[in-house]
């Protein structure tokens, strides 16, 4: 199994009251874990890549466990989303090695969420910023749960690196009244739903 | 609570390599920022006892914060520093309101100790505004390898009539240090400077 070498970990908690509107009770979290990796396929094209998936795994839910107990843990978490900015000398598809691995953590870490991981990813230079997805963890069409969150590092991802993210959420947006599928009529069959 | 807070967010960066070296234990820094109402947005006001008490009081939140986030005994706190960014329909002088007359007091205090002038940073700016929290150590200013900078950026902040005060605080210095200069070793800590 390859190495994967870690230069920089990095971690967000955003609390927000309000945005202008009346506070509700508890504020809406949302946190990020980040890892900014060496790229092993930078420079040339590396026609099978697909092995690093399964060396990511353990990175993953190590960041997946570190994000829950960010949040007060797995049972609080109600939105997930994922992304990936590879530095300048690899290519879109190292982020997609990401979709699974960091996939697979957060279900894992959550104990079997339903819907699919919604993500983000990008070629970009150091300081790149990537707005990662945010959808219900049981049902994507939530709408209240839809959202995003900005993440990036101002040194990272270097031209032979990647930086990988997971973020998560502890409910709906801040003054969330769009309509939409409703969190508490999610049926939880088939993960859209 | 006087600061009207929409948001507060906590940052926690750690170096683990740099320049293909191992760092262990790995650097790290970490930033508290609330993103608060400006209460003196769009007016001139000559009297800016409001944002002096609003610095008190978030000087001790944003501490407990930051420290919380590196999850440290508040006593290991290595170095520290502190910034704020000002939305457009404020002024320069609402960040000198919050940051200087009393923000320091309860961050030292929370710490246990402080004896160096707690370096800082303000700008007025847009949403996502691009802060840089300028670090040193906290007993001894002259501390060459504690000399430091953590980013910080909120995309949705600050709004025009906002302020963003952020807080930083280390358990470590620079990851290779090698510029000379004051140790921390050597630290007298009597004069906040050597």
């Amino acid at each position: 199994m390859p190495e994967i070498v870690v230069r920089k970990r990095l971690f967000c908690v955003e609390e927000i009251y309000h945005e202008g509107g009346p506070p509700p009770a508890k504020p809406y979290r949302r946190a990020a874990a980040l890892a900014v990796i060496h790229n092993p396929f930078t420079g040339r094209h590396v026609p099978e890549i697909a092995f690093l998936m399964d060396a990511l795994k353990p990175l993953g839910i190590e960041m997946a466990s570190r994000l829950a107990d960010l949040l007060g843990g797995a049972a609080m978490i109600q939105g997930y989303g994922k992304g990936a900015i590879v530095g300048a000398r690899g290519e879109v598809e190292h982020g997609a090695l990401w979709h699974v691995p960091g996939g697979y953590a957060m279900r894992e870490v959550l104990g079997g969420a339903k819907a699919i991981v919604p993500s983000a990813k990008k070629v970009g230079p150091p300081g790149a910023r990537l707005d990662v997805p945010i959808t219900h963890i049981d049902a994507s069409y939530v709408r209240s749960h839809f959202d995003a969150m900005e993440v990036g590092a101002s040194d990272a991802p270097a031209s032979d690196e990647i930086l990988l993210a997971l973020v998560m959420t502890d409910g709906p947006r801040i003054h969330a009244r769009v309509g939409g599928l409703a969190a508490n009529e999610i049926k939880g069959e088939d993960g859209l739903r | 609570m006087k600061a009207q807070i929409r948001k507060i967010a906590t940052f926690v960066e750690e170096t683990h390599r740099e320049a293909d070296r191992a760092i262990d234990p790995p650097t790290r820094k970490a930033a508290a920022v609330a993103v608060i109402a400006n209460p003196f947005a769009g007016t001139y006001t000559e009297d800016l006892t409001e944002l002096i008490s609003i610095g008190e009081e978030l000087g001790q939140l944003l501490a407990e914060r930051a420290v919380a986030a590196l999850g440290i005994d508040p006593a290991r706190v290595e170095s520290y520093g502190k910034a704020a960014a000002v939305g457009e329909d404020g002024e320069l002088e609402h960040a000198a309101a919050i940051l200087h007359p009393r923000l320091g007091a309860p961050f030292r205090k929370v710490l246990g100790k402080g004896a160096a002038l707690i370096p800082s940073s303000k700008k007025r700016g847009g949403l996502g505004a691009v802060v840089d929290i300028p670090l040193g150590h906290k007993d001894a200013a002259f501390v060459r390898s504690h000399f430091d900078a953590m980013q910080v950026q909120i995309n949705d902040a600050p709004r025009a009539g906002e302020i963003l005060v952020a807080v930083a605080v280390t358990d470590s210095g620079r990851p290779l240090p090698r510029v000379g200069g004051l140790t921390k070793d050597e630290i007298k800590g009597e004069d906040g400077l050597r």
